[in-house]
Parts: C-alpha cells; sequence; structure tokens
C-alpha cells in the first residue's frame, strides 16, 4: 500500500478531462473579455473569515499565510481599474480533507462590473450547464428553499424554533452556538441532498451570512445578504456577492469576524487592511463568484471522490 | 486512554460515545464554504450492533475505546460461558452468551475465531469466514440428483440450519459461509 503512495490517485483520463476543463473555462472568459490575472499565493494578510483558517507560511524572515481564495487581489485590482477579470489558480484552507474538500484546491473566481447578484448567477448558470451539459437550472431563495423543505422561514422563525427543528431532524454531539450554525446544520444535512440532480441557484441568504455581500430589502422587506450559491446534485459548487463596496462597513465586519474568532479561541492573524483602503479609493460596483474547479471537475466526469480528480491530495503531496 | 480528534476520525477506529464502545464506519467532513465545519459520524455499537448517525463540530474530539480483535481458539460451552484461548499465550477467556450473540450457531471447537476485547473481557466474536460442519439431520438424500435442482433445509453440527442440494446425506461434511449462511460445497476428505 505505501509502496504505491508515489502513483497519482486520479487515472490519466481523469487529468485528461481536468485540462479539457481548464481550457474550456480559459476559452469562455476569452469569448467574453474577462482578463485572466494572477494574485499571490502567498500574502502578508490572512483571512479573517470566521469559518476558514489560513495555512502559515514563512516568507524571506517574516510570518506569511497561503491565500484561502484570491478575493482580497482581485478586489485591489478592481479598485485599481482592471475591469473584469477572473483568477483560475489554487487556494488553500487548512483542515479541509474529506470526499468533497482538499486542503490545497483549484479555485476560478471572477467578477463583473456593474453587474447585480442576479446578472452574475445567469452567467453562472450559462458555464455550468455548458461545461455539464444540464439544461435544468431551479432558482430560488434561501427563504423559499426553507419553506419548501422544512416549512420554516430561516429569516423569521425564533432561536427556539430553529434548534428543535435541528433536533428532529439530526443527532448532534454539541448545542448549535448560534442560529448561523442551526442553519448551516439543516443547510448540510438535510436540504443539500434533496437539492435534486439540476443546477439550484440559491439567492438572498440570512443578513447574518452576508460575509462580502452587501445586505439590502428583499420584497417582503426582510434585510437579505445578496449572496448566492450554485449547487449541482447537492454539491455546492460556487458562492457568489453583490459586492459590498463601502469601506467602513468593511471595516466594520473585519472588526465583527475577528470578534467571533477572539470568543471562540481561533487564532487571530493580520487582517487585509489594504482592502479597507483599496475601497476607500474606490472599488466599482459589481459582482464577483467564486467556483471550485476540482468539484466541477468531479460531476463533469462522474467521480465520487476529490481524490480521484487531483493528481496528488494531501495524503499524496 | 488517549483522546482522538475528528481529523483523525476513520473507519475501524474505536471510540467511546455515551459510555459504550464504538466503532466508526463512515467519517464525513461536511463544510459549506461560508459556514461551520462538521463531520457527520457513522458509528457502530460493539455492545448492541446498532448502527447510529452522530454529527461533531470538527475539531471535537472523543476518548479511545480499549477494543481490540484477537485471534483465539475456541474450546468449549460449560453451558453458561464460552471458553477461548489465545494460541500463543494460552491465556483463556470466557465469553457470555450476549457476547457470542449469533456466532453461537458456527463455533466448532479448535476453529480460529475473532474475540473482540473490551477493556480485556470479551465483547463481540466473529466465526471464520469459512467452516466446515458435519450434517447431523436432513431430509433423505435423493439419489440419481446431482448439482442442479433444489435445496432442502440441513441441520449443521453446531445447530444452524443451511439450505443444501438435496443428494447429500447426515454423516457428510460440508463447507458454509458463516457471513451469509450460504452453503459452498462439500468438504474434501482430509
Amino acid at each position: 500500500m505505501t509502496a504505491d503512495l508515489w502513483r497519482p490517485s486520479a487515472t490519466i483520463e481523469a487529468l485528461r478531462q481536468r485540462a479539457a476543463l481548464l481550457a474550456d473555462i480559459r476559452q469562455f472568459f476569452a469569448e467574453r473579455r474577462v482578463m485572466e490575472v494572477e494574485v499571490p499565493v502567498i500574502s502578508r494578510r490572512a483571512t479573517s473569515d470566521p469559518h476558514i483558517e489560513s495555512i502559515p507560511a514563512q516568507c524571506s524572515g517574516a510570518s506569511a499565510y497561503l491565500a484561502t481564495s484570491p478575493e482580497f487581489g482581485l478586489k485591489r485590482l478592481l479598485a485599481a481599474g482592471i475591469g473584469d477579470c477572473y483568477y483560475l489558480g489554487k487556494a488553500f484552507r487548512q483542515g479541509e480533507a474529506g470526499g468533497r474538500h482538499n486542503p490545497e484546491f483549484t479555485m476560478l473566481e471572477w467578477y463583473r462590473c456593474g453587474w447585480d447578484d442576479h446578472q452574475l448567477m445567469d452567467e453562472v448558470a450559462t458555464l455550468l450547464s455548458q461545461v455539464l451539459d444540464i439544461r435544468q437550472v431551479r432558482s430560488l431563495s434561501y427563504r423559499q428553499l426553507f419553506l419548501h423543505e422544512l416549512q420554516l422561514d430561516p429569516h423569521s422563525a425564533s432561536d427556539k424554533d430553529l434548534a428543535r427543528c435541528v433536533e428532529r431532524e439530526m443527532e448532534l454531539s454539541f448545542s448549535p452556538y448560534d442560529r448561523s450554525e442551526s442553519l448551516d446544520l439543516l443547510m448540510s444535512h438535510r436540504l443539500e441532498p434533496a437539492m435534486g440532480e439540476g443546477i439550484t441557484l440559491l439567492y438572498d441568504f440570512p443578513a447574518e451570512q452576508a460575509a462580502l455581500a452587501r445586505v439590502t430589502a428583499d420584497k417582503q422587506g426582510t434585510q437579505v445578504a445578496r449572496r448566492f450559491e450554485a449547487y449541482v446534485g447537492g454539491l455546492e459548487l460556487a458562492n457568489g456577492y453583490w459586492e459590498l463596496t463601502d469601506s467602513a462597513e468593511q471595516l466594520r465586519r473585519f472588526e465583527a469576524d475577528l470578534d467571533y474568532r477572539r470568543i471562540n479561541g481561533h487564532t487571530i492573524n493580520p487582517f487585509e487592511e489594504r482592502l479597507v483602503s483599496a475601497l476607500q479609493a474606490g472599488m466599482p460596483e459589481c459582482a464577483g463568484v467564486a467556483l471550485g474547479v476540482d468539484r466541477l471537475l468531479m460531476l463533469a466526469g462522474g467521480y465520487e471522490s476529490i481524490e480521484e480528480v487531483i493528481a496528488f491530495p494531501i495524503e499524496r503531496a | 486512554m488517549a483522546n482522538y480528534s475528528t481529523n483523525e476520525f476513520k473507519g475501524g477506529l474505536k471510540v467511546m460515545l455515551d459510555g459504550d464502545p464504538c466503532s466508526i464506519v463512515e467519517n464525513e467532513f461536511v463544510k459549506p464554504g461560508k459556514g461551520q465545519a462538521f463531520n457527520r459520524v457513522k458509528l457502530r455499537n460493539l455492545k448492541t450492533g446498532r448502527v447510529w448517525e452522530r454529527t461533531f463540530r470538527s475539531g471535537e474530539s472523543l476518548e479511545a475505546a480499549d477494543v481490540m480483535d484477537r485471534e483465539m481458539e475456541y474450546l468449549y460451552n460449560d453451558g453458561e460461558f464460552y471458553h477461548f484461548m489465545e494460541p500463543e499465550t494460552f491465556e483463556q477467556h470466557q465469553a457470555s452468551t450476549d457476547a457470542v450473540g449469533d456466532a453461537a450457531k458456527w463455533l466448532k471447537e479448535q476453529d480460529i475465531c475473532t474475540v473482540t476485547l473490551y477493556n480485556g473481557a470479551p465483547l463481540a466474536v466473529t466465526p471464520p469466514n469459512h467452516v466446515i460442519l458435519e450434517i447431523t439431520d436432513t431430509d433423505p438424500g435423493l439419489r440419481g440428483d446431482t448439482a442442479q435442482g433444489g435445496t432442502k433445509p440441513a441441520t449443521l453440527a453446531t445447530g444452524a440450519v443451511v439450505k443444501v442440494p438435496l443428494f447429500l446425506e447426515i454423516g457428510e461434511t460440508i463447507k458454509v459461509d458463516t457471513r451469509t449462511g450460504e452453503y459452498l460445497g462439500r468438504a474434501k476428505e482430509d
């Protein structure tokens, strides 16, 4: 067994499919005049996301971190006037390993200036239908999905109702920390598996899960995050925002993230204050989305596990 | 005992859950891109055999269970306990009817079984995958009927009842798969 660990875990056929997929993606954006750009993989700043850990590195005698996503670099380029752009390359996340995760993975992230979340959702659907040859696209709000599957309004349900629903649906070794954790549990255990085979675009997330999306009122007057996710066959593929461009609000969110990390005993690393400066200088109104290319390849080639599409996953890296 | 964190969870790992020793059957890392990471774990309770599904926060840990599998020779049943011996040390262990469970119907003296020890005492017994046993009761054989055709029930020396081809008779020895209870063939004369 150990003697075999020099071998790739993916077949040569899967690696050929990967090469073809990367070429198709580049073709897709070339046709749309979206420019490919590179941003650093080694950064002096870490992510502040409450649920993502940066992998630390040492570089030229000082602390550095492997990028958990190209987002900050791309947004600094947008503020500098680069226009529509994309990154297709590696991203790194500490501790994320399993059938659908590898700590080092390939991410596609792109930005469209002047677009909102719904315009970008359409483009995500176009790319996915093209690559996966799927025509069935379903678009619904986070609220509609919860109402349909659980008869529960995720925005107005009380914390107690949410906790009760979680208790009914699954067995936990802990009590949910807050309503956001209850919603994540319901989403990953109950709703994702029920999504079906086609492309599902889910939009208008709860305001407390806005991350870097702007928050606006929906038709019912509820404050919702202008954030969306794309799923195929219950597999989470992409996460996008109508981007926050307000620098003061950006700074508040960084600080709130750091507070959460402090309270929960996570590491506190230097955050990307240069993003705040970039927003202050003026980032164009835009929508952006990040997509997991390894998972897209799993779907395109009918592979069950991420190991089958990465030559050397972490156990062999 | 040591503790195992969720990132060490894997199939076959023995851990304590709600006071019972369990074996991890399946461990799935679940993480919405922007959400909390969880481990959805399936565990088999080694006492009851029941499979549980339980979700942990990634980073939580469970106490290791003092459980180990040993190859042992089955000696005899004294009416209350089943006695086993470790072939190298000659150390003997007695297992209760509960611990032996369904394996009882396949236990033949001197066969090598897997005995699962929990805190040093037998918790479960797994018979060999293939056993050779004598037919002690079955309907008379039908002469002229060869391998094809129907089956009939046959009681074996250990009490197990399996389906065998019609031509087999009392006193013959056969080979059986204990995982499926399936008849594999006549045992060769040694």
